[in-house]
């Protein structure tokens, strides 16, 4: 006994660490890190989830590539990358309204934060009923303006559109929160400096402002990027992939092959969300590389 | 500051800045405001079309209560708090320890492994559906509220020691170093020096976890069903499918759904909006 306290009194420096982490690593790599891998092996299979797997190679893959569907659900991803970024000049924009210091100032700013606190489903729910074509808020709007009402979320070439739209909602109050944290820390000897040079409202903002803003932006593009290609709650909640499967996007067709009333196809799901992987990998990875720079760096 | 201050401008910008603040305020939240007044609406505004107008009778109570009575939304409220809960309080004890691990001690594998869990926080939960669903079910916890709960925890992690490793490699090392040249174990160092330093952390991830697991749809879908273990958000989905246009149903029940996030938010805002923001400032 007494040896194997003081072989610990000699090692625990080097010894505690893993002692810490390994129940976190345990859990990590049982549901996180080995089903990645699994994914990938499924993808090789035809497989309905309970009866025998039969090997098909790059089968699945090879299928993707003339699957219709496939393709809009790519094209949807991409529109929703692009426009979800909007969210960050919004956040900026909203952050710049609301940085002052008049009274209740700190209420308006939780309120506008308010979107991002509750549930997709919620907004989904929500927005949803505001697209409603008899009675939604916007077609009331649209035909008090004399415009014919649209039916956003039965209409193929409008419902990606609509459903971003509600995404963007609670993104704009995140990347406000993001912004409105930074402009806190915003170096005001500079500001007076710029103000004496003249420099004031763009030109202060662009020149100024924004390049002391880089990690709040930083964060907001991560944050969004990752935000638009995991988009699933929204599609599921306000259209289930409609009107005839338009409104898809990779995450939700995988859910759709994987389980739903066609039949279970686990292995083609993995396939498409292989497919999905790779393409935030490329964004990790970005993530991985500025992390590792400024690890080095310190 | 930047902008310039609105004391700092003429008075016509004032006024016109203390008019907008409340106009922008609400149009923003305008979707919300229609919901709180639609789940007070009786069902004879709805079926005669007036949804947006004034009420033209209170139906608060009456409304409320028909959601908690006729459906299982009680239930569902209930399960989401006993996954919510025990994924709090499991992924914080996770990463309070390997946030410290890793931000304390220097070794070979220190970083790769960080990055593993960085990079894991970030990848499609697609990728893990299947094999995540069936481990779920060979180990018989499949539709059970322990079964959600442990792969939330185990998800949860990754972010929580990015967020703990980097809280704790921002706070004094001296003080390690004078417990170590006393002789303090490093087991009491973490439990007596650096715990007692984490608590605006621990506060920070613990509400932010909260929001996280409440608001989660897509494992609740994956890994259960029915009324017995769903938590509010896919039952809330469910529901939305019997209430077809019963919509001051759909918002009463929105708006219970809303609540216990919105009421953590507001309680615990300082700590919620720090974990947030981590990394948005130098």
């Amino acid at each position: 006994m007494a040896s194997t306290s003081s072989t610990w009194r000699r090692n625990q420096q080097r010894l505690a660490p893993w002692l810490f982490l390994a129940p976190g690593i345990a859990m990590f790599l049982i549901y996180v890190i080995i089903p990645i891998f699994q994914s990938m092996a499924i993808s090789l299979y035809q497989w309905d989830g309970l009866g025998e797997k039969v090997w098909v190679g790059l089968g699945n893959y090879v299928e993707l590539f003339d699957d219709e569907a496939f393709y809009t659900s790519l094209k949807n991803n991409l529109i929703w990358l692009v426009l979800y970024l909007l969210a960050i000049p919004a956040g900026l924009f909203v952050a710049l309204f609301l940085n002052q210091t008049v009274r209740g100032i700190r209420i308006y700013k939780s309120l506008f934060f308010f979107p991002f606190v509750i549930s997709q489903v919620v907004v989904g729910l929500v927005f949803s009923w505001f697209y409603d074509p008899n009675n939604g808020l916007l077609n009331l709007g649209l035909m008090a303006l004399g415009f014919d009402p649209i039916p956003v979320l039965a209409d193929e070439k409008w419902v990606t559109y609509g459903i971003i739209a509600a995404g963007l909602w609670p993104q704009t109050a995140y990347c406000m929160i993001l912004y409105l944290t930074g402009l806190n820390a915003v170096d005001p000897e500079q500001i007076e400096a710029a103000r004496l040079d003249n420099a004031r409202g763009l030109r202060m903002l662009w020149y100024v402002v924004l390049p002391q803003l880089k990690p709040a932006t930083f964060i907001a593009m991560v944050v969004t990027v990752i935000g638009a290609l995991r988009s699933f709650d929204l599609i599921s909640i306000m259209t289930d992939g409609g009107p005839w499967g338009s409104s898809r996007v990779l995450a939700f067709y995988m859910y759709e092959q994987a389980f739903s009333e066609y039949g279970f196809r686990m292995g083609y799901g993995a396939a498409i969300a292989v497919v999905l992987f790779a393409i935030m990998m490329v964004y990790i990875s970005g993530f991985l590389w500025k992390m590792y720079r400024d690890e080095k760096g310190r | 500051m930047f902008p310039t201050p609105i004391e700092k401008t003429a008075p016509a910008t004032r006024i016109a800045y203390k008019v907008a603040l409340p106009v922008a305020l609400t149009l923003w939240l305008l979707p919300l405001i229609a919901v709180a007044l639609t789940s007070v609406r009786s069902a004879g505004d709805i079926n005669a079309g007036n949804y947006w107008g004034w009420p033209t009778e209170f139906h608060l109570l009456e409304n409320y209560t028909a959601i908690f009575e006729n459906t299982p939304i009680g239930q569902y409220i209930l399960n989401s708090f006993k996954v919510t809960i025990p994924v709090v309080i499991g992924a914080v004890a996770l990463s309070t320890m390997t946030g410290f691990a890793l931000a304390v001690y220097k070794f070979k594998a220190n970083l790769l492994i960080f990055f593993m869990f960085v990079a894991g926080n970030f990848v499609p939960f697609q990728i893990l559906m299947v094999p995540v669903r069936d481990l779920t079910l060979q180990m018989g916890m499949y539709n059970t509220i322990p079964g959600l709960a442990l792969f939330h925890i185990a998800f949860q992690t990754g972010f929580c020691t990015l967020f703990m490793r980097n809280f704790i490699k921002a706070l004094p090392f001296e003080l390690i170093e004078a417990a170590r040249v006393e002789g303090v174990s490093e087991i009491r160092i973490f439990w007596y020096v650096v715990l007692p330093l984490m608590k605006p952390a621990i506060a920070a991830l613990a509400v932010l976890i909260f929001t996280f697991i409440w608001n989660d749809y897509f494992w609740a879908t994956v890994l259960t069903q029915g009324a017995d273990t769903q938590p509010i958000t896919a039952g809330l989905y469910s529901l939305n499918g019997q209430w077809v246009a019963a919509w001051h149903l759909v918002s009463a029940g929105a708006i219970v759904a809303a609540l216990p996030p919105v009421l953590m938010f507001f309680l615990m805002q300082r700590h919620f909006i720090a974990g947030l923001t981590l990394g948005a400032v130098k």
